[in-house]
């Protein structure tokens, strides 16, 4: 009884995991594109899979809402489709921040090659790990990995802080780096949104598996306002 | 306005949207079950049920045949005491009188919570005659005037008025399906009952009607304790305020239909409603 629906859960979900991959392949080649300067790689991340990832951003709510008009569901399910529903927007966004960034390594690419000092790598790094955990939280309906993510998240603000302090100082030292400081700068805020992203999912998850609302510290004022 | 007061304002209007966890703390008990068993013969049908029912709240009752809801909702207007075999142990207090103490009169006690059930049963009178029926045979009223301002009275309670106030000599027999089950509704409330119990009450009604009971069973509670039996998950879901699970006899769960319907603690509640149960 009832498989026909699971079957269908199941669909949604692997479709969502496969928009995951591709976003992260996103993420990663764009960085790789900045770091190796190769033009190619951007170009994969804006011609290529962005537009896959639209595709999948749209058959996914479609799905979506199909399953919620036509099985109606509840409790665990209901958790799981409106969990998904917003997954699905947050890994859309995360693909237009990689093809922000692939657009930023393009135009760094177009000038000469620039000793600058800011710490993207790393950042794009952990960056990249808070993706890959907040999927894989989902994928496992793994609460303590998803508040591990969520909690990654200001460190991540704080290499955005400190890359843009550091830019801004090499600009006014040298103002031919403009241009290329301020591409750098864009591509740290991109980052530091993807990261966002993730965070989000990771509060997602713990909704979908407690069944607890962590956004906006809601628990805390829900404490605080029940005393 | 000094921006850096901002933040700290809206923080303020944050804290005071009212909780919906409170909102139950704020009705009083109309009903209390505590330890109730019940015996069919040797059947043992409902094990040491304990609930509290708030007054002017819709309670819903859910759980797979033979699980003992409809027996539960029967132990509450003693419909039970009709069947032959048939025990009961422990206590159902309304507003805190034992309902199956010797002194209380059955018949009064039904008077006082009526009941609904899934078929609509009229009787083969007129619709004037089913709705002032009960007040006629038990002597709560006795003039014309009297009969005719209860028979409108409950008519608009039911929201069957409007559509029948121009054949209330008709036979009852005559009207649709949902709307034999409203008038019917309209019986129970002609003698002002304080809790309606109702079984199944649009099972046997096209959308149209069932959407027409649910709203009117919303209307009612402003006036009435409701505790309504049903099948159908989205119903219980749209109607009520809070919801108990009831399985193999047992009250498995009973919490806020908001909290059961999207977070249930109990395993099985979550298998029932999401239907991966057996």
């Amino acid at each position: 009884m009832h498989r026909h629906f699971e079957e269908q859960l199941e669909e949604l979900k692997e479709r969502l995991l496969y928009m995951g991959s591709l976003v992260e392949k996103a993420v990663h080649l764009s960085v790789e594109a900045l770091a190796q300067r190769t033009e190619d790689l951007a170009t994969q991340v804006i011609a290529e899979i962005e537009p896959q990832i639209n595709e999948l951003h749209l058959e996914l709510d479609d799905r979506a809402l199909q399953l919620l008009a036509l099985q109606q569901p509840l409790a665990v399910d209901l958790r799981m489709i409106a969990s998904i529903i917003k997954i699905n927007s947050d890994l859309e966004r995360m693909g237009d921040q990689a093809v922000n960034i692939a657009q930023r390594a393009l135009s760094i690419l177009s000038s000469p090659p620039l000793r600058l000092q800011a710490d993207i790598p790393r950042m794009a790094e952990l960056t990249e790990k808070m993706v890959k955990d907040a999927l894989d939280s989902f994928v496992r309906r793994d609460n303590e990995l998803a508040r591990d993510v969520v909690l990654r998240d200001d460190e991540i603000d704080q290499y955005r802080d400190t890359v843009f302090r550091e830019l801004i100082a090499q600009m006014i030292k040298a103002p031919k780096c403009i241009q290329q400081a301020l591409d750098l700068i864009l591509v740290s805020r991109n980052l530091e949104r993807i990261a966002d992203h993730a965070t989000n999912i990771a509060e997602d998850v713990i909704y979908m598996v407690l069944g607890r609302d962590i956004r906006h510290h809601a628990e805390e004022r829900a404490k605080s306002s029940a005393l | 306005m000094n921006p850096s007061t901002m933040p700290a304002k809206i923080a303020v209007r944050a804290h005071d949207i009212p909780a919906l966890t409170k909102h139950s703390a704020e009705h009083a008990s109309k009903i209390q079950a505590r330890k109730v068993d019940f015996f069919y013969g040797k059947v043992h049908a409902l094990k040491a049920i304990s609930l509290d029912i708030n007054a002017n709240q819709i309670t819903a009752l859910i759980g797979p045949s033979g699980c003992g809801k409809s027996t539960f909702l029967r132990t509450l207007n003693r419909m039970n005491d009709l069947i032959p075999g048939t025990r009961l142990e422990g206590q159902v207090l309304l507003e805190g009188h034992d309902i199956y103490a010797r002194s209380v009169d059955p018949i009064l006690l039904r008077r006082r919570v009526g009941m609904i059930f899934q078929k609509s049963n009229p009787f083969p009178k007129s619709v004037y005659e089913n709705v002032v029926y009960g007040v006629k045979v038990n002597g709560y009223a006795r003039t014309k005037p009297d009969f005719d301002e209860i028979a409108e009275r409950s008519l608009r309670q039911a929201a069957l008025w409007e559509e029948v106030k121009d054949r209330l000599h008709r036979s009852a027999l005559s009207l649709s399906g949902g709307q034999q089950q409203r008038l019917c509704i309209a019986r129970s409330l002609a003698v002002k009952p304080e809790v309606l119990l109702m079984d199944e009450p649009a099972s046997a009604l096209d959308p149209i009607s069932t959407a027409k009971i649910e709203e009117l069973i919303f209307e009612l509670k402003k006036d009435f304790t409701i505790i309504i039996v049903t099948h159908n998950m989205q119903q219980a879901a749209r109607v009520s305020d809070s919801t108990c699970f009831f399985l193999m006899g047992e009250l498995v769960e009973h919490d806020l239909t908001t909290k059961m319907f999207t977070n249930p603690v109990r395993k099985e509640t979550e298998d029932y409603i999401t239907g991966r149960f057996g």
